[in-house]
Parts: C-alpha cells; sequence; structure tokens
C-alpha cells in the first residue's frame, strides 16, 4: 500500500472534485475581458493613461466578471455568443442586461479608438450615406454630439444602420445599446459609439462633457467604422 | 422667481479626506449650478416662471415633454437636499425617537446600513439612494437620475448622491468604498433626525 488510507481519501477527493470543476469550468469562463488594442498611453493627451487603466481594468473588467457570475443561474448564456446574447436579452434578469450590454459596449468601443492620426478617414461609401441621410458629414457630427452632451446621466450617443438601410443618430442609458430587444430603443447595427458615463471623461474632463467629446473626434478609428459599415450594408 | 444656489453648510476642505475640495468644487460650484442656471433658463418666461422648486417638481413629474424642467428642478433639490444630510465629523449610528423608528420599521441600525448599501451599489448608472417615510413608515430605496422620493408621495429623510461625479475623483470605480465612508464617517443623523421630527 503506497499511501496510508487517509491519504487515498484526500487524493480520490481530489480527483472527484477536478472532475466536477473540470465540467463546469468552461461554462463559468465563458465571457473575457479583450484587451486594449493599444497601449493605455496611446490615446494621449485627449484621454489619459489612468483614465484608461481604470475603465479598461476595473469597469470593464467588472462588467465580464458580474456577466460571468450570471452564468450558473441562467445557463442559456453559455451557449450564446455576446453579439447574439444582445438581441435576446430581454429574456434575462437586469443583472445581465446591464453587465452583457456593459461588456458588449465596452469590446465595441476599444476597436472604435486609435491614436490620433491613425484612425483614417470615412470610406467613399460612409460618406454618401452620410450625406444621403444627415446632408453632411458636418450635420452628423453635430447630431451625435447633440445625442451625446444631453444624454442625462450615464448612457451612449450612437450612430447606427437600420434595419431599413438608412443611417441614425441615437442614444441608450446606462449599458443599454441598439442591439437589444427593448422598447424604446431605436434598432440598428452600430457603427460609432461614445461612452459618456462621467467614468469615461471624469478624471480629466469633470463636469465638461462637450470638451471630452470634442477631444474624442481625433481618436475616431474609421478604418474600423468603414469596416463595420461594409459589413452591415452586405448583411452577412 | 429666480431659483439660486444655496451655498455649502461648510467650507469646501471641511469634509477631506472622505470627500475632497476638488471634489466638492467641480459638485457644487460646477454640476450643482448648472442645474440652477438650466432650470432658471428652462422656466424663464412659462407658466412655472414664478413657482416654487417643489411645486415645480410635481407639477413636471411624469410629463415626458417636461423631462428637461424635472430632471433640472429635481437635481436642485437633490443636491441642495444632500449637503445637510453630511457634514465634517459625522457619521455613526442615530440616537432616540429616529433608532427607535429604524428598530421598528427596518429591523435594526445593522439592517439599514446593509439595505441603504444595497441601494446604493445596486442603482445601475447614475442615481441616489435614500431613506424616506412613506405612509409613516420608513423605508430604504433607490432613484435613476434626477428622480426624487417627492415625485413618488413619500418624505425624504435621508439621500446619498450614486452619480460617479459624486465620487469619481476621490474613489474612482470603488463606490462601495464611498458608500461605507458616507455612513462612517459623514451622515448628518441631526438632520435626518429632525426631518423625521418634521414629517
Amino acid at each position: 500500500m503506497p499511501f496510508p488510507l487517509f491519504t487515498r481519501f484526500l487524493l480520490a477527493g481530489l480527483t472527484a472534485l477536478c472532475l466536477l470543476l473540470g465540467s463546469a469550468l468552461p461554462a463559468w469562463a465563458e465571457f473575457s475581458l479583450p484587451p486594449l488594442p493599444y497601449a493605455v498611453d496611446a490615446l494621449e493627451p485627449a484621454i489619459d493613461a489612468t483614465t484608461m487603466t481604470i475603465h479598461h481594468d476595473r469597469h470593464h473588467g467588472a462588467y465580464v466578471a458580474n456577466l460571468n457570475g450570471q452564468i450558473q443561474a441562467n445557463p442559456s448564456l453559455a451557449d450564446l455568443n455576446l453579439n447574439d446574447l444582445q438581441a435576446k436579452i430581454s429574456q434575462f434578469p437586469v443583472a445581465v442586461r446591464n453587465n452583457g450590454g456593459g461588456h458588449w459596449n465596452h469590446s465595441l468601443f476599444w476597436t472604435l479608438l486609435a491614436p490620433a492620426g491613425q484612425g483614417g478617414s470615412p470610406s467613399q461609401d460612409l460618406i454618401a450615406a452620410i450625406d444621403r441621410d444627415f446632408g453632411s458629414m458636418q450635420a452628423m457630427r453635430t447630431q451625435f454630439e447633440q445625442a451625446a452632451t444631453t444624454r442625462f446621466g450615464s448612457g451612449w450617443a450612437w450612430l447606427i444602420r437600420k434595419p431599413d438601410g438608412s443611417l441614425a443618430i441615437t442614444s441608450t442609458a446606462n449599458q443599454d445599446n441598439p442591439l437589444m430587444d427593448i422598447p424604446g430603443i431605436e434598432r440598428g447595427v452600430p457603427l460609432l459609439a461614445l461612452d459618456v458615463w462621467e467614468h469615461a471623461y471624469y478624471l480629466k474632463y469633470q463636469n465638461r462633457r462637450p470638451d471630452y467629446i470634442q477631444a474624442w473626434w481625433p481618436l475616431v478609428n474609421w478604418q474600423e467604422v468603414n469596416h463595420r459599415y461594409a459589413i452591415a450594408t452586405s448583411g452577412r | 422667481m429666480a431659483h439660486t444656489l444655496p451655498a455649502l453648510p461648510y467650507d469646501l476642505d471641511a469634509l477631506e479626506p472622505h470627500i475632497s475640495r476638488a471634489t466638492l468644487e467641480f459638485h457644487h460650484g460646477k454640476h450643482h449650478a448648472a442645474y440652477v442656471t438650466n432650470l432658471n433658463n428652462l422656466i424663464s418666461g412659462t407658466e412655472l416662471e414664478n413657482s416654487g422648486l417643489e411645486e415645480i417638481i410635481v407639477a413636471v413629474a411624469g410629463d415626458a415633454g417636461k423631462a428637461g424642467i424635472f430632471n433640472n428642478a429635481a437635481q436642485v433639490w437633490n443636491h441642495s437636499f444632500y449637503w445637510q444630510c453630511i457634514k465634517p465629523a459625522g457619521g455613526g449610528a442615530p440616537s432616540g425617537a429616529l433608532l427607535d423608528k429604524i428598530n421598528a420599521d427596518l429591523g435594526s441600525f445593522e439592517a439599514f446600513v446593509e439595505q441603504f448599501k444595497a441601494a446604493g451599489a445596486t442603482q445601475f448608472g447614475s442615481g441616489w439612494a435614500w431613506l424616506v417615510l412613506d405612509n409613516g413608515s420608513l423605508k430604504v430605496t433607490k432613484t435613476p437620475n434626477a428622480d426624487l422620493p417627492l415625485a413618488h408621495g413619500q418624505t425624504a429623510l435621508l439621500t446619498m448622491d450614486v452619480w460617479e461625479h459624486a465620487y469619481y475623483l476621490d474613489y474612482q470605480n470603488r463606490r462601495p468604498d464611498y458608500m461605507t465612508t458616507f455612513l462612517e464617517k459623514l451622515v448628518n443623523w441631526d438632520f435626518v433626525a429632525a426631518n423625521l421630527a418634521a414629517a
């Protein structure tokens, strides 16, 4: 007998525990925090490294952790990817809506930012659609700024492509987004997004949300916006 | 009647280190002040121009077409009330009739603390946690954005601002730390007791 009896019981128990955890772990670990696609100081001075670190690691990280914390009580979450979850969000408790929205919104937001001068410019197709639906790029910007400035409390401003193919500006409260099947939300495919929760700008801009919005425009990753518009119009 | 920004009932640095001078400068001098300015601009030339603050809030509550007036009027009221709910060397536990009422209606002071922190933690996005008197009983509630007990027929006794601007410079994402500090170091229980006595 290589091990005393007590140790053999201990080993058997550990093996059983590992098997149990092994079957459950994939579901618990379903959603993960994507790394930022650039350094935390890459958007300086418009968005400072401290803000980026707290915003990504703590706020976005908490949405991911809290969403994963909902999987046990809502097992069907494990069968949905984050994108598909948004369109079925009304079937879940509000904690899934808040944290699932927070995870999706922030994951998108990071990709729509680029260091100043590296985001490219709007494609001819996108410019044509903006001219068609807003009159001009400047008119679209003005409407977007209006939506971002007047969203009372916490939320997001969006440029979306609606199901009929037209572009529109909208805003949502808290961590809602235009993919969600929630009454009152103007639905469409988000092309451009701006976080106007105070945590997105308060360390640097405090009460001056309009200054944050102006400083943000040069950081827009138009290459990603163009890409999203191309995919949305192709129907893929 | 033009609405005015009330002075803080203490110095800007009186709540240090729990709430910094910088936070109070922005929170009172910019946020609260902007709500006052916006309200005066929005009611200028309207039938509400000469109305009192609470009269305005009750008149426009629930009217989607007057959300701007409601938001700014309610935020003027909320902040004026909030400043009085905190003081230097506050916090701890209440006593006397207020404590008796908390024990009777909420079970215990510890139960109140737990409920009040839960209300603040679960008010997703921007808003307020409250201790209110509702039909003669104490209740812990939460409201989003500018919403307040007056719009629900309740009497406010205590509030805690959980908009991020109330604590972000000092606590960033750590809202629970702000809430603990609020209860342990800042609450002006004399003000809360006076509100209960007057209700």
